[in-house]
């Protein structure tokens, strides 16, 4: 029998099933692997004590009718977990322990899943590399001082590195997607309303979304069944019939009409890129796709607009760390200068940029020529999709326009750090669901992603497609377990 | 109706001003529950018992509309006569504070639940009309405590997350009359309605107070200032006297009024500056991204308005109408929606002439003296009736009625049973007091022989001493009869 980290979720869960492995034998298996790999620096909180004694609970009485009976997970650390400090990678949240639990990680319990740990992130989501984490830089195992992305950055490297089965992140502007493409996974954005806000630290309301990073389409969509839910704790949740994804995924991808959008050839775009996106677009046409070349005109606006919207909302999120209630605390002469000097020493600088950009476009007498424009223009940007939706099924294009790159190399750009998002972010903005699938490798051997964007609510036929795709690419990561 | 101008201005020299006033009123909307979240809102309860995760703020807790509260906003914009818009949007305007656990408060800004309407004020001049500019829906904030440690505020937040109406007035109001007539008539509104028991002890209403002066027959508003958080009319009065005052002084000493933010001293009844416009908050407000955009069906408006009781100005046309009251008399019982049921209770089975004069004079009085609300009445509108009516039908005498009152007074009892107990009834049996009136007279022969001889003043002396002989149970009139008759 091949190693247990080695298998994917949808087989662990059958080998749990089939009593061929213990919840006790797996959960061992991944807390050996992570305590070989603390060189990665991906957990923040490990909960491994925990996780055996809820093991041993699960093997002595076990339900074999949950959808993940026994199996270990490690989540995200802005995922609320009650009696479990969550961090969101900050020191303002340092100590801080909910006494709630997120609904998204709630549904994973509930069905049979047990916590391994809190992985590390980019402070309060915001990033594209893991380096704003105050816990930290995470390492990608795809290679000694890489970034694995951001800001799910803990997550994907945790998940290529087979320190969990799969994982879940969040997804604001493209922190699940970026990372699965640097680290060689597969990663959901679902739809905005599908998966419930609820315990989630925020970074910006109208664009934050969880979804499942997994080893392969198949277990993404089961994460996915159990994770998307209706939520009437979070007025944004949407009410719709879920499916069971798993079940209905199948490969047929023939006469579906898939987008090519224009406006993602952008300049200096690498040539590994455009191989990769063509040798995608080839697969599809030869399993009888339809491509249609399609066009999204306001693409080249949805970097600025977003960079406008999610920090004016992050501006307005963050001000509850206040030091007043929970959290870290710093002493001042009074109140003013206890606020200031906690935000100062609470938050660090990509966080401190955001929230003063957030301000600034929110200021009266900016408001209008910033937010307000931003606005409309994210409105644009949805009709834009809506357009493509009345000729396409679907839409194919680069999850990121290059592959990773080192620890530092990007960090005193946060321009260029932005730009990270480029294909990422519409989508968000869009409120749409899209899936990041590994399908190649640059010269240096680091994967490469490719996005698959779909319609309102239409994570099965994304998924489907996806399905198609990796199993005509076949990619295979290639990670050396350089850090053990 | 009549636009009335009020005749209240400020002389200085040889000027005379008028004084303009609006108000901003933040009215707690009467809900078990807070406006996004589930805690429950009694007053009173011990510090941070009523708080949720929503109201505390903390990390990913979410807003969810308690549709409760909507509908008690939109009942109260229909009893303002206003506008409800079927899509309105909360907003977020931040400021931090120690009490305001989010950093922002949730309110609405642009598109307020409620728009236009107006309220009629009822003034001894007449009625005037007071258009209301909006009504809007937001939360409340926590409370600092300055005065229990000597060294640190301590933070409540029970009131976090309690829902406000902000009510907005428009510029409408000329004087601290005018003003104390609007809260009152917009508190017995929302008493009528359910909505805001108006309880300004306990902050249930309080008032942002707008006030700029203007010289008289100008058409331009002068410079505002506005005066913040006032909790009692009689504040709201004097903090407008003294602002109106002090802009005239100004004004006539050739300086300009700043638009500023001034506080109400109570001590030393004065406003003073808390901040310029300069310093203004800048709040940022920004449509809440956590909730969609409120959207309410004609359906839901008009189940509300099939619901909406009677209100003061239909009771009261009602009440001149149907029993001929005076408008004065009517004002003062449909004002207050508890004295109106009582007074409603009562005429149920009695006479209402009589009945309005019991409850305005007797009953107010007694209400007055001993500082009691009519609904926590000693004497019930059921045995005041029976009171009413044992007057009426001539068993007791209008006199005897104020004594069996006082009784009832301190118990509530069957005035029935008080004047059987007390031997109270009147006589009115003519041969009894043809009796009594012999023996007046046979015990007065000079007064007799001094009243026949012209003296007839002393006719009145007579009748006294008739009444005293029966211990005042005599039936008066008859006494009046029989006495004439035999001093003939």
């Amino acid at each position: 029998m091949s190693n247990i980290i080695d298998l994917t979720l949808v087989d662990l869960v059958e080998k749990i099933k089939k009593k061929v492995l213990s919840s006790k034998e797996i959960t061992k298996a991944y807390i050996e692997r992570a305590d070989k790999s603390k060189k990665l620096n991906t957990y923040i909180t490990e909960d491994f004590k925990n996780a055996l004694k809820k093991a041993d609970n699960f093997d002595n009485s076990p339900d074999f009718d949950k959808k993940l009976p026994g199996i270990p997970i490690a989540v995200k650390d802005l995922f609320c977990t009650k009696n479990l400090k969550t961090t969101a990678g900050s020191k303002i949240l340092e100590n801080f322990i909910p006494t709630y639990e997120s609904t998204v990680t709630d549904n994973i319990w509930n069905e049979g899943g047990i916590l391994l740990g809190k992985l590390n992130c980019d402070e309060f989501a915001m990033g594209s590399s893991n380096e704003t984490s105050f816990f930290g830089n995470v390492q990608s195992p795809v290679g000694e001082k890489l970034v694995p992305g951001g800001s799910s950055g803990g997550s994907a490297s945790a998940l290529a590195a087979k320190l969990t089965p799969a994982t879940i992140g969040t997804d604001t502007g493209g922190s699940i997607r970026q990372p699965a493409s640097f680290t060689g996974i597969v990663g959901l954005k679902p739809t905005y309303g599908s998966c419930s806000r609820y315990g989630i630290v925020a970074f910006a309301s109208s664009l934050d979304q969880a979804g499942p990073m997994t080893q392969d389409v198949k277990d993404c969509a089961l994460l996915f069944s159990i994770i998307s839910s209706y939520d009437n704790k979070d007025s944004t949740s949407i009410d719709y019939k879920r499916e069971d994804y798993l079940k209905k995924l199948n490969k047929s991808i023939k006469g579906k009409k898939i987008g090519i959008p224009k406006e993602y050839r952008v300049d200096g775009m690498s040539k590994e890129i455009e191989d990769l996106w063509q040798k995608g677009i080839n697969i599809a046409k030869e399993a009888g796709a339809e491509i249609v070349d399609v066009s999204l005109p306001n693409t080249n606006y949805a970097l600025p607009t977003y960079y406008i919207v999610a920090p004016a909302e992050a501006s307005s999120n963050l001000a509850r760390y206040d030091g007043v209630k929970y959290g870290f605390r710093s002493k001042g002469k009074n109140l003013i200068d206890m606020y200031e000097k906690t935000r100062s020493e609470g938050f660090g600088n990509e966080v401190k940029r955001r929230i003063m950009i957030g301000t600034y476009v929110l200021s009266s007498g900016y408001y209008d020529a910033y937010y307000l424009k931003a606005q409309k223009v994210r409105r644009l940007i949805k009709n834009d999709f809506d357009d493509v939706y009345k000729k396409v099924d679907a839409i194919l294009t680069p999850s990121t326009p290059s592959s990773a790159f080192k620890i530092g190399e990007k960090t005193n750009d946060p321009v260029s750090m932005y730009l990270n998002d480029i294909f990422t972010v519409p989508i968000n903005l869009a409120g749409l669901p899209a899936i990041s699938i590994p399908a190649g490798h640059d010269q240096k051997g680091y994967p490469l992603g490719l996005q698959i964007i779909g319609k309102a609510f239409d994570e099965q036929n994304i998924l489907n497609i996806a399905y198609f795709l990796e199993e005509e690419i076949n990619f295979k990561n290639k990670i050396n377990d350089w850090w053990i | 109706m009549s636009k009335k101008q009020s005749d209240y201005t400020i002389k200085r020299n040889q000027n005379e001003y008028e004084v303009v006033i609006g108000l901003e009123v933040h009215a707690q909307i009467l809900s078990d529950s807070k406006l996004f979240s589930s805690s429950p809102t009694k007053f009173g309860a011990e510090p941070n018992t009523q708080v949720s995760l929503v109201d505390a703020a903390f990390p990913g807790m979410l807003p969810v509309i308690n549709e409760f509260c909507i509908k008690q906003a939109v009942k109260t914009g229909v009893g303002l006569k206003a506008k409800i818009n079927k899509r309105s949007i909360f907003d977020r305007k931040n400021y931090f504070y120690a009490d305001l656990p989010q950093g922002y408060q949730i309110s609405q800004y642009k598109d307020p639940i409620v728009g236009e309407g107006s309220v009629i004020l009822d003034l001894t001049s007449g009625e005037k009309t007071i258009g209301i500019e909006r009504l809007h829906l937001e939360q409340d904030a926590g409370k600092s405590i300055h005065d229990i440690d000597p060294k640190n505020t301590l933070v409540d937040l029970n009131r976090s997350g309690v829902a406000l109406m902000e009510i907005v007035s428009k510029p409408d109001l000329r004087s601290p009359d005018e003003v104390n007539a609007y809260i009152k008539k917009l508190r017995s509104i929302m008493r009528y309605l359910g909505t805001c028991d108006g309880n300004m002890q306990e902050g249930s209403l309080r008032a942002d107070v707008n006030v700029s002066v203007r010289k008289k027959g100008e058409k331009k508003f002068g410079t505002r200032c506005e005066i913040k958080n006032v909790n009692s009319i009689k504040f709201m009065q004097m903090a407008i006297e003294y602002e109106a005052n002090r802009q005239v002084d100004a004004i006539e000493e050739g300086e300009s009024i700043d638009q500023e933010t001034r506080l109400f001293d109570i001590k030393k009844n004065e406003t003073r500056s808390m901040r310029s416009k300069e310093d203004a908050h800048d709040y940022r407000y920004f449509p809440d991204p956590d909730l969609l955009p409120l959207e309410i069906s004609d359906d839901f408006i008009n189940d509300i308005k099939k619901n909406i009781p009677e209100l003061p100005d239909e009771k009261k046309k009602r009440f001149i109408e149907k029993f001929n009251l005076s408008a004065y008399e009517a004002n003062i019982l449909v004002s207050d929606i508890e004295t109106s049921k009582y007074f409603e209770e009562v005429i149920k089975n009695s006479d209402v002439k009589l009945s309005t004069n019991w409850i305005t004079g007797e009953l107010f009085a007694l209400l007055n003296d001993k500082n009691l609300e009519i609904s926590k009445s000693p004497i019930s509108a059921k045995n005041l009736s029976k009171l009413i009516n044992l007057i009426k039908d001539g068993t007791i005498s209008g006199k005897i009625a104020k004594s069996v009152f006082e009784i009832m007074s301190i118990e509530d009892k069957n005035p029935a049973d008080i004047v059987k107990e007390k031997g109270l009834k009147q006589q009115s049996d003519p041969k009894e007091l043809e009796k009594l009136i012999d023996k007046v007279i046979n015990d007065n022969p000079d007064k007799v022989k001094e009243y026949k001889s012209g003296k007839e003043k002393l006719f009145g002396f007579f009748v006294g001493l008739a009444m005293k002989v029966s211990g005042g149970k005599a039936n008066p009139q008859l006494i009046n009869d029989i006495l004439k008759n035999k001093l003939k």
